[in-house]
C-alpha cells in the first residue's frame, strides 16, 4: 500500500478495493460487512429502533487520548446510548484529502476498531471518497448508527420537580484538550479528552432497573447547553451547586488562562442524567463501577423557582443564571 | 503555597462569608464604589458579590474596558486598514467583534480579509517576518497594563529591522478617565476600587492625586473574589474613619512605584495625545498615547492617513453605554438591553466585550432583576 | 483583556523566555518586562504572553492569614450574619 492516499484510492477501481480490503475490512471485520453488498441486510429483534447520524470534522485530527476515528465511534454510540438504545450497527463514510498519510489513516482505523469493541457495535456499510488537495482538511468522517431501544421514555420533556441531576465525569476535558492542542494558543498540558463510549454504564443502569427521566451526553455547548435545553423543554428550573461540579485542575487552568468557563466546553464521554430523587444513590453506585464514570457526582436538582432557567449556586451563598452558551466558542471541536 | 493556592486561596467560601459578615457589621451608611476596571465588574458579577454584600454597598461600573471606550470612528479605522490590499490586520481578543458604522472585523474576515485575533501581541512579529510582502498592522488597545507589551513590539520591530510592521495605537490611561468622570459632577461616587493590573505596571502612586482631589478612598484591589471583598472592607473602614487615602490590597503584586522597566519602555516609544475621544464620554485631554514623532515610520495613522475616515461617529440614540461607562446608569436601565442589544447582536460595545458591564450583566446578572424570568 | 493569572516558573531558556505552569497547564512567556532576577520556582503574573511582575508569596500568605483570622472570628461568634445595619434585606 502506498504511503499516501491518492485520488485513485477513491476512484472505485482496483486501488479502492485494495484500500478497503487491506485496511477497512482488516480492522472492521464482521460477516455483514465482508459480504460487500450495496447495502447491509439486518435482522433486528422486536424492539423500537433508534437511528442517528453524525459528521466528524474535528481539528486537529489527533489529540491527547484520541483521534477523529475514536470520536466518530464514541460519538455515534453515545447518541444511541442516550436514547437507552443498545448500539448495534453503524455506517462509516470517509472523505479523505489527497496526500493523507496512510499510516495516519491506519492509526485512526485501529482506534475505531478498539472503540467499537467497548460497546459491540459493528460497521456494516461504508463509503470512501478521496478529494483533491484542499477539498477537505485532512479527513472528515460521517456515520449513521442504529440501536435497539432497551429502555423507553427517556426524554428531555420528562424532568419533574425534585428530580436530581447527575454528571458522570469531570466536565470540559474534551473542549479544553482540543483548545490546548491548537497551535496558535501554544499551551502544553497532560490534559486528555474524555472521549469514550458510554453504552456499558448506561446498560448497567437499565439492567439495574434505575428509572431515568432524561439522559444526554454533553457535547457541543457542554453541560450548560444540556441543562438549559432541559430547563426549557421540561419548563422547569434546574439548580446546580457549583462546588459539586467535578472539573479537572488543568481544565480550570485553561479556563483561567483564556477566560472561559468549563461548563461551556464540549465533552465526548460525559453524560448528564435527570432522575427521581430516590434513584440517585443507586445510580451513583452503579456508575462508580466503571472507569469511564468513576468520577460521577450529584450536582443539583429540579425546582420551579425560575422556570426555563438554570441557576448556579456559588459556595458562598450567591447565585447566578448559567446562560446558554452563545456564539462560536471554538470551531471544529468535534 | 502553590500557584493553585494563589488562585483558589483567594476564593475560599469560609473567607467570603466571613468578610461579608464583617462588612455588614461595619458598614453604617450608603457607599457608592466605582470599580474602574472591567475585570472587576466581571468578578463582581460572576461571583455574585452584590448578593452577599449589604445593600448599602453599591457598585458603579467604570470605564475600564478598553474595547468599550473605543469610538466607532476608530473601529472604522481598523476596518479601513484591514480592507487595504495585501494587508494583515492583527489585534487582541474582543476587538474583532465590535461593530463599526457598517461592519465589524469579524465580518470582514468572513468575507476573506486577513484579520487575525491574537492570544499574544508577540505573535505579530512572527506574522510580519513570515509575510514580508504584506503590510502588517497591529491595532493596539488597552490601558496601562498592555502598553508595555506594545512598547516591546516596537522595540523588536526596530531591532529586527521590520519595514512592513505598523502600529495603530489606542492605548488609554486610567487617572485622566477618572478625572473626566468626577469633574462632570453628575456621578455620585464615594470611593474607588483601583484596577489590579494597571497598578502592577504603574504603581499605586498614580491614584494619590485622585484621593486628594476628590476626597475619595482608593483601594487597589486584586481580581479574586476575596480581594474585592477585602477591598470593600477597607473602603468601609476609611469611610467610617473619614479618611481618603490610597491603600494597596493587592500587595502581593503591586508596589507604590510599579514596574519601572515597563514604564521606561513605554516612555521610550510613546507620548501622550493632547486629545482622545472616549466612546460615551467624549474628549478627555491627555488620556491616550501615540508613537513619538521619531517612530512615525511605524505609525499606521501617519503612513496610511489617506484611507482613514475622519468623521466622528456617535452611537445609536437608544444605546446608553455612555451613561453606563460614567456610572450614571446600570445595564438594566437600558431599553434595548437583552432585547435588540445582545452579545450576538451588540448595539454598543459594553455588550460586545466580555469586560463590558452589559455583557457581564447579560451573562451573570439577569437573576438580579427582581421578579424577572427568562 | 486584563486576564492575568499567577503562574509558577518551571524553566527559563537562553532567550529570556520562561515556561510557566498554571494548574498543570504550561505556557511560554517572555520575561523581558521584568527587571529583577527571576528564578525557577518563583511566581509571576502573566498576561498575553508576558510576565508582568513577580508575585510575593509572603504578601499572599499574609493576606490569607488575615482572612483565616476573620473566618475564625466568625466561627467564634464575634461576627454574625444578623448583626450590622438593618437595611440589608
Amino acid at each position: 500500500m502506498s504511503k499516501k492516499i491518492l485520488l485513485s484510492h477513491g476512484g472505485g477501481g482496483e486501488e479502492t478495493q485494495n484500500l478497503i480490503k487491506d485496511l477497512f475490512f482488516k480492522h472492521f471485520d464482521n460477516e455483514i460487512l465482508l459480504r460487500m453488498e450495496d447495502a447491509a441486510s439486518l435482522v433486528m429483534h422486536d424492539h423500537k429502533i433508534a437511528f442517528t447520524t453524525d459528521s466528524f470534522v474535528v481539528s486537529p485530527l489527533f489529540f491527547k487520548g484520541g483521534n477523529i476515528g475514536k470520536l466518530a465511534i464514541a460519538g455515534t454510540v453515545n447518541d444511541l446510548s442516550m436514547m437507552g438504545a443498545k448500539p448495534r450497527y453503524m455506517t462509516c463514510s470517509f472523505m479523505i484529502e489527497e496526500g493523507f498519510l496512510y499510516s495516519h489513516l491506519e492509526e485512526i482505523v485501529i482506534s475505531m476498531r478498539d472503540e467499537m469493541a467497548k460497546s459491540g457495535v459493528k460497521i456494516v456499510a461504508g463509503d470512501t471518497k478521496v478529494v483533491p488537495r484542499g477539498g477537505v482538511d485532512g479527513l472528515f468522517i460521517n456515520t449513521a448508527g442504529i440501536g435497539e431501544i432497551m429502555c423507553e421514555n427517556i426524554s428531555a420533556h420528562n424532568l419533574e420537580n425534585d428530580d436530581v441531576i447527575i454528571v458522570s465525569n469531570e466536565v470540559g476535558n474534551h473542549g479544553a484538550c482540543i483548545l490546548a492542542t491548537r497551535e496558535e494558543i501554544e499551551l502544553e498540558s497532560d490534559l486528555q479528552t474524555d472521549c469514550t463510549s458510554l453504552w456499558k454504564p448506561v446498560e448497567a443502569l437499565i439492567n439495574a432497573g434505575v428509572k431515568i427521566h432524561a439522559l444526554r451526553d454533553a457535547t457541543r455547548g457542554g453541560l450548560s447547553a444540556v441543562l438549559n435545553e432541559w430547563a426549557v423543554t421540561s419548563h422547569v428550573c434546574i439548580e446546580v451547586d457549583e462546588a459539586k461540579i467535578p472539573v479537572a485542575k488543568e481544565v480550570r487552568g485553561v479556563c483561567e488562562l483564556l477566560g472561559f468557563e468549563p461548563y461551556e466546553f464540549a465533552n465526548e464521554g460525559t453524560m448528564v442524567i435527570a432522575l427521581p430523587k430516590k434513584e440517585a444513590h443507586r445510580a451513583v453506585e452503579v456508575l462508580k463501577q466503571f472507569n469511564e464514570t468513576a468520577k460521577v457526582a450529584i450536582i443539583g436538582y429540579v425546582s420551579n423557582i425560575y422556570v426555563d432557567k438554570v441557576v448556579l449556586h456559588t459556595p458562598w451563598g450567591s447565585e447566578r443564571f448559567l446562560e446558554p452558551p452563545k456564539g462560536e466558542l471554538l470551531p471544529r471541536i468535534c | 503555597m502553590s500557584e493553585v493556592d494563589l488562585i483558589e486561596g483567594f476564593r475560599d467560601p469560609e473567607h467570603m462569608k466571613a468578610l461579608a459578615s464583617l462588612i455588614t457589621k461595619e458598614c453604617k451608611s450608603k457607599i457608592n464604589i466605582m470599580e474602574v476596571c472591567g475585570g472587576h465588574t466581571h468578578t463582581i458579577m460572576k461571583f455574585g458579590l452584590s448578593q452577599i454584600l449589604p445593600e448599602f454597598i453599591e457598585f458603579v461600573h467604570g470605564p475600564g474596558c478598553p474595547v468599550c471606550i473605543m469610538p466607532k470612528e476608530r473601529i472604522d479605522h481598523a476596518i479601513a486598514l484591514a480592507s487595504m490590499p495585501n494587508t494583515i490586520l492583527a489585534t487582541l481578543g474582543d476587538m474583532i467583534r465590535v461593530p463599526g458604522s457598517k461592519t465589524s472585523l469579524q465580518k470582514l474576515r468572513a468575507e476573506g480579509k486577513d484579520v487575525r485575533s491574537l492570544y499574544s501581541p508577540l505573535d505579530v512579529i512572527k506574522i510580519a517576518q513570515e509575510n514580508p510582502d504584506k503590510n502588517v498592522v497591529f491595532f493596539a488597545i488597552g490601558f496601562e497594563t498592555t502598553t508595555p507589551m506594545s512598547a516591546v513590539l516596537v522595540q523588536q520591530a526596530i531591532e529586527k529591522k521590520l519595514t512592513n510592521l505598523f502600529f495603530h495605537i489606542n492605548h488609554v490611561t486610567v487617572p485622566e478617565a477618572v478625572d473626566a468622570i468626577m469633574s462632570g459632577g453628575d456621578a455620585k461616587i464615594d470611593a474607588f476600587l483601583g484596577p489590579s493590573h494597571v497598578s502592577v505596571i504603574t504603581g499605586y502612586k498614580i491614584y494619590e492625586p485622585i484621593a486628594k482631589t476628590y476626597h475619595t478612598p482608593v483601594v487597589v484591589s486584586g481580581f479574586e473574589p476575596t480581594d474585592v471583598m477585602e477591598s470593600v472592607l477597607r473602603v468601609v473602614r476609611q469611610v467610617n474613619e473619614g479618611k481618603s487615602i490610597v491603600e494597596n490590597e493587592y500587595a502581593r503584586a503591586v508596589s507604590r512605584e510599579g514596574n519601572l522597566k515597563a514604564q521606561a519602555l513605554v516612555n521610550t516609544y510613546f507620548e501622550k495625545r493632547s486629545h482622545f475621544r472616549w466612546r460615551g464620554i467624549g474628549d478627555i485631554p491627555n488620556s491616550a498615547l501615540k508613537l513619538k514623532a521619531e517612530y512615525a515610520a511605524y505609525d499606521a495613522e501617519i503612513v496610511f492617513d489617506e484611507v482613514l475616515p475622519k468623521t466622528e461617529l456617535n452611537d445609536h440614540k437608544m444605546c446608553i453605554c455612555g451613561d453606563i461607562l460614567k456610572g450614571r446608569a446600570k445595564p438594566f436601565d437600558c431599553k434595548v438591553f437583552g432585547k435588540a442589544c445582545t452579545p450576538s447582536n451588540p448595539m454598543g460595545s459594553c455588550m460586545v466585550s466580555s469586560e463590558g458591564a452589559c455583557s457581564a450583566y447579560f451573562k451573570y446578572g439577569k437573576l438580579n432583576l427582581k421578579g424577572a424570568r427568562a | 483583556m486584563c486576564l492575568s493569572i499567577p503562574s509558577r516558573v518551571v524553566e527559563i531558556d537562553e532567550n529570556n523566555y520562561a515556561t510557566v505552569d498554571t494548574m498543570g497547564v504550561k505556557r511560554k512567556v517572555t520575561l523581558d518586562l521584568i527587571a529583577e532576577e527571576v528564578n525557577i520556582g518563583d511566581y509571576v503574573l502573566i498576561h498575553v504572553g508576558f510576565a508582568m511582575n513577580k508575585i510575593s508569596k509572603e504578601h499572599a500568605e499574609d493576606s490569607i492569614a488575615a482572612y483565616n483570622e476573620i473566618a475564625e472570628a466568625m466561627r467564634d461568634g464575634e461576627i454574625s450574619d444578623e448583626e450590622g445595619n438593618n437595611n440589608y434585606v
